[in-house]
This record gives C-alpha cells, structure tokens and sequence, in this order.
C-alpha cells in the first residue's frame, strides 16, 4: 500500500494535567474523505490544530506527503498544502469576500514583498480568487464586505479561501456548524463535488453528512481513537454505540 | 464622477492646495507667523502619517514612535557638531539610524501582543529618551544646539523659511504617496490582513512576523525623516522631543484624524497643534479645553474626523 498522505503517530497534547489528545495515531490516504467524529470534548478541534500546526503538540509526530512537519509553523504548513477551515468562522471581517480569497491566492503565489503595484489590479489573483467563490457559488457576493454576509455564505467563503491555497489536504472543522437544513445540503452537495478532487478530514456533528460523505470514519473519544472503519463497519461497532451514539441503559440508569 | 465628489476627498484637495499656497498667503498678508506653526504642523504630519501606517493599517499599537523623532534628529545635531555639515551625509545616516532603531526593537516587541506590545514600546522609547540625556558631550539633559542647517549645496538652502517649508510639504506628500501605494500593494494588503485577523493570514499561509517587522521598519524610517526636519526648524535637538507624552501626541493626531485614513493624520495634526497655538494663547490651561474636546471627538467621531465626513457623505 502506498504511503498515506498524512500519518499520525502517536499524537499526545496536555493542557496542564487534562490530556485533550491521548496517544493518538491516524492514517488518511490519498484521494479519500475521511471523518472524525466524537462527542463534545472529545478533543476534534485540538487535533485539526495540531494538524495545521496552530498548537503544537507534547509529543508525537506527524507526516504530510512524505515529510515530518510536525515542528513546522502553520503557514510552512499551508505552503506545503494543507489547509483548513474554521469551527467558528475566521475571516477577515473588514474585507470583501473577492479580498479574502485573493488573499489566499497571493500567499501561495510567491512572497509578498512588493510595496509599489496595486495587488487588486492584479488580474491572475483575481481569477483565481474569483474561480474559487464560482466553485462555492459565491460570484455574485464578490463585492460583499465579508461582516455583511450571512452566516451560511461566511461558511461558504471558508471553504473558498481555502480551495484558493490549492491544498492537497482540506482540513474542515465543522463545516455545517449553525447551518439550517437547507444549507447543510448545499453544503454536502459541494463537498461530494469537492472530494472528487481533494482529499478531505471531515470534523463534523451532522451524522446524516458524516455517513453520507465519508470513505472512512475514526471515532474520537477522550482523545483516542477507539475505532475506526468504513460506515458500515462503525454502525455495527458496539463500542462506538456505547460511547458516541447513546447507550439507552447508560442514560435510562442516570434517569 | 459622483463617487470623487464627496466630503473627503474636497477635505484632502483642500489640504493639499492650502499647504502649497500657504507661503503666498503668508508673504501677502505679511504674516510670517502663520508659516512657522505651519512648518511645524507639516512636519509632525509627516511623523503622524507614518504612525499611522503602523497604527491604523498594520494595527500595531506602538507607544513609542516619538523616539525616531530624536533619532532623526539627533543625528543631523551630532553631526553638525562633529562638523559634518552636508545634508547628503546627515539625511541618509539620520534614516538609516531610525530604521536601524526600528528593526531592533521591532524584532524584539513584535513577537507581544496588545497591551504589552504598547508597554514594550513605550520602555524603549524611554530608553532612547534616558540615553539621549546621558550624552553628556551632546548636551545631555539641556540638548544640543544647532548652529548651522543642513547643507545641500545649491539644491536647497534650509535656511530660507519658504524653501524649507516646501521641503517639508513635499516630504509629506512624499510620505503619503508611499503610504498611498504601500497600502494598495501585496505587502499592504498582508499587512492590513494581520490586523484584521492574524490567525486566519497564517492559516493561509503567510509568516505574519516578518510582514509586521518590515512595516515597522518603513514607518520608522520615515519618522527618522520628521526628526531630521525637527532639527533643522529648531535648530535645536534636546532629549524631550522622544518624551513618552510626544509618542503620545503622535497617537492623539492619528485617532483624532483618522486611523487608517490617508489623509486623516494630517488632519489630526493640522487640527492638534492649531488647536494647542491658539488655546494656550487664551489661557494656560488649555489642556482642560483639549482634553474634553478630544474625549468627545474619539466618542462621537469613530474613525476620527475623517470618519465624521464619511457618515456626512451618507447624509
């Protein structure tokens, strides 16, 4: 088997004496959509930081394509193709959604140590960036000062600003997060579109897009992996029943 | 051609043209007064407008930018002492040593945050402050007087008022022209990103630290400038002109102009230093005038006065 594109090893964080990611270990291959799903506090937001490098972790390692990026800081990271998206939406609020995806586009095209030539006259940005928002269907808000956009829409740019590093690896934390219904569906249309060319970890709560979408799926609970499968296999799994899903005699005992 | 039409841009045509023809004004009423406190207004503009590059676009809150002032200043002063009275020897050296300054201390400060970036800053400027006192051999405490101009040949003579005040305006305008294409460049647009969300900018993959140094090292460089001026228009340099209330003043005029606003800090520093001439003429407390209208500007007037004539454009 070739080797995985990102690989896990035996990932640990302390946040002084609470162990948020315990021994951890993760392979996701090339090409798949592979989900991490866990109950609230299961450490899934500390892992993607770690991951993109935002947190460092106590001890472990991890490798994108090949290489040990473990100590490298997020923006070595983000050259090197990997890219996220955030549970709570990051954004930059005083620019319009085109700026924010062009922004994106220029940190992967070169440094940015030029002082004299207007960078949004810039026409090879600027179609980048506007290829990337037709690809999340935000075109026609290009113009739109990103604090006046709704929520859905500022999930959308996310993904966008994203797509316009070019990434080998997307990175979503809960894409879905505070999405109505309608929304979410748009969303998860985009991501099986998506999928076709990136390969993706999925963090998310949506259990209908989580078995819709994924190849793969690791379940996360006080920050280990305790299973890890294709759907199928972790709908029969007992122990993620037990944990994750809900254990009825677990909460009628409590009742 | 509505959109070129509005309160702001008549406000900054208005400035430009009044600060070009100002020394005709001055020369036809005969009112020399007016073009010394201008001279010294245009020059704190220009100190102001590369605060403001930092402040208002880079968000980095410095506390300390009066120190270039007496960088700047100090090296066109301890130059002329030593003898070295060409402006081709003193500019350059009083540029490089404010940009020098700046690189250090920015390597240093900017790796904090907020508050302690301001503390930070601050202590250095008084650093310089307390070195500059310690320069015995320079006047220490009491500052060094200037006995002649810098010397630029035939070029320029520094010692008529209105070539030197031209000098100054277009030293500013100079500096806002750059500042006007900084802003608008790749580099400006980084910048103007990590105040708007550092973590976001390296998520996308730009190292923020070294974007941020350079800036800094851009708006000293041309605060350095201001100070090389300041020494040539008191033929005097002391200590007191990096005091920590002069930093202080230098934020005042870009809050109250405008941060982040091209033609804001001069406005702030036209409206400041007038403001100071004319209330300390009518009493000597004008700072209880001062302090109050300036308390009121920065509540009513988010985004300063500048900010004020956008929301009158908007009706």
């Amino acid at each position: 088997m070739a080797d995985p594109l990102l690989r896990v090893e035996n990932l640990v964080r302390r946040f002084g004496g609470i162990v948020a990611t315990d021994n951890l270990s993760l392979d996701v291959a090339k090409g798949e959509l592979h989900a991490i799903i866990g109950p609230n506090g299961a450490g899934k937001t500390t892992l993607i930081s770690q991951l993109t490098g935002q947190l460092s972790p106590s001890a472990g390692t991890i490798h994108f394509a090949g290489r040990d990026v473990t100590n490298l800081p997020a923006w070595r990271r983000s050259s090197l193709g990997l890219a996220r998206s955030f549970q709570i939406t990051s954004l930059l609020p005083d620019f319009t959604a085109l700026d924010n995806v062009a922004m994106a586009a220029q940190a992967h095209d070169g440094h940015s140590f030029y002082f004299w030539g207007n960078a949004r006259k810039e026409k090879h940005l600027r179609e980048a960036a506007l290829s990337a928002l037709a690809r999340v269907g935000l075109e026609r808000r290009a113009d739109v000062v990103v604090s006046r956009l709704s929520h859905g829409e500022q999930r959308e740019l996310e993904l966008a600003v994203a797509l316009a590093t070019r990434p080998q690896l997307l990175l979503l934390d809960e894409p879905m997060a505070g999405l109505g219904s309608t929304e979410s569906a748009r969303m998860v249309k985009l991501l099986q579109e998506l999928r076709r060319e990136v390969t993706i970890v999925l963090v998310e709560h949506d259990m209908d897009a989580v078995f819709a979408l994924a190849d793969r799926i690791s379940v996360l609970v006080y920050g280990r992996v305790i299973a890890s499968g294709t759907s199928a296999e972790i709908r029969g799994n007992d122990e993620v029943k037990r944990a994750y899903l809900g254990d009825q005699r677990v909460v009628t005992r409590h009742g | 051609m509505t959109a070129l039409l509005n309160a702001r841009n008549v406000v900054a045509a208005l400035i430009v043209a009044g600060l070009l023809l100002l020394p005709l004004y001055a020369q036809l009423s005969g009112n020399m007064f007016v073009l010394t406190l201008f001279t010294r207004i245009v020059i704190f503009a220009l100190a102001a407008v590369s605060l403001n590059l930092i402040m208002g676009y880079g968000g980095m809150m410095s506390f300390g930018h009066a120190a270039y002032l007496g960088i700047g200043g100090y090296a066109v002063g301890i130059l002329a002492a030593e003898g070295i009275g060409s402006g081709f020897i003193q500019w350059p050296v009083a540029l490089l040593a404010s940009a020098l300054f700046a690189l250090v201390i920015g390597a240093l400060s900017l790796r904090t945050r907020g508050v302690y970036f301001i503390m930070i800053t601050l202590a250095f400027a008084q650093m310089a402050y307390y070195v500059a006192a310690g320069l015995s051999r320079y006047g220490g405490d009491d500052g060094l007087t200037i006995y002649k101009r810098s010397d630029f040949g035939g070029l320029v003579n520094l010692s008529n008022r209105v070539q030197f005040y031209y000098l100054c305006t277009g030293c500013l305008f100079g500096g806002i022209y750059l500042v006007w294409r900084i802003v608008n460049s790749r580099f400006g647009l980084v910048v103007q990103g990590l105040r708007s969300n550092e973590q976001r900018m390296q998520a996308i993959g730009f190292p923020v630290t070294r974007y941020r140094l350079v800036c800094f090292v851009i708006a000293g460089t041309m605060c350095g400038l201001a100070g090389a001026l300041l020494a040539n228009n008191t033929d005097f340099i002391s200590p007191a002109v990096m005091y920590w209330t002069r930093s202080g003043d230098l934020m005042v005029m870009v809050i109250l102009g405008g941060m982040g606003s091209l033609f804001g800090p001069v406005l702030g520093a036209i409206v400041y230093l007038v403001l100071e001439e004319f209330l300390s003429q009518v009493t000597e407390y004008w700072a209880l005038i001062m302090g109050p209208l300036l308390l009121l500007i920065v509540l009513f007037g988010r985004g300063g006065i500048y900010g004020l004539l956008g929301r009158f454009d908007r009706g």
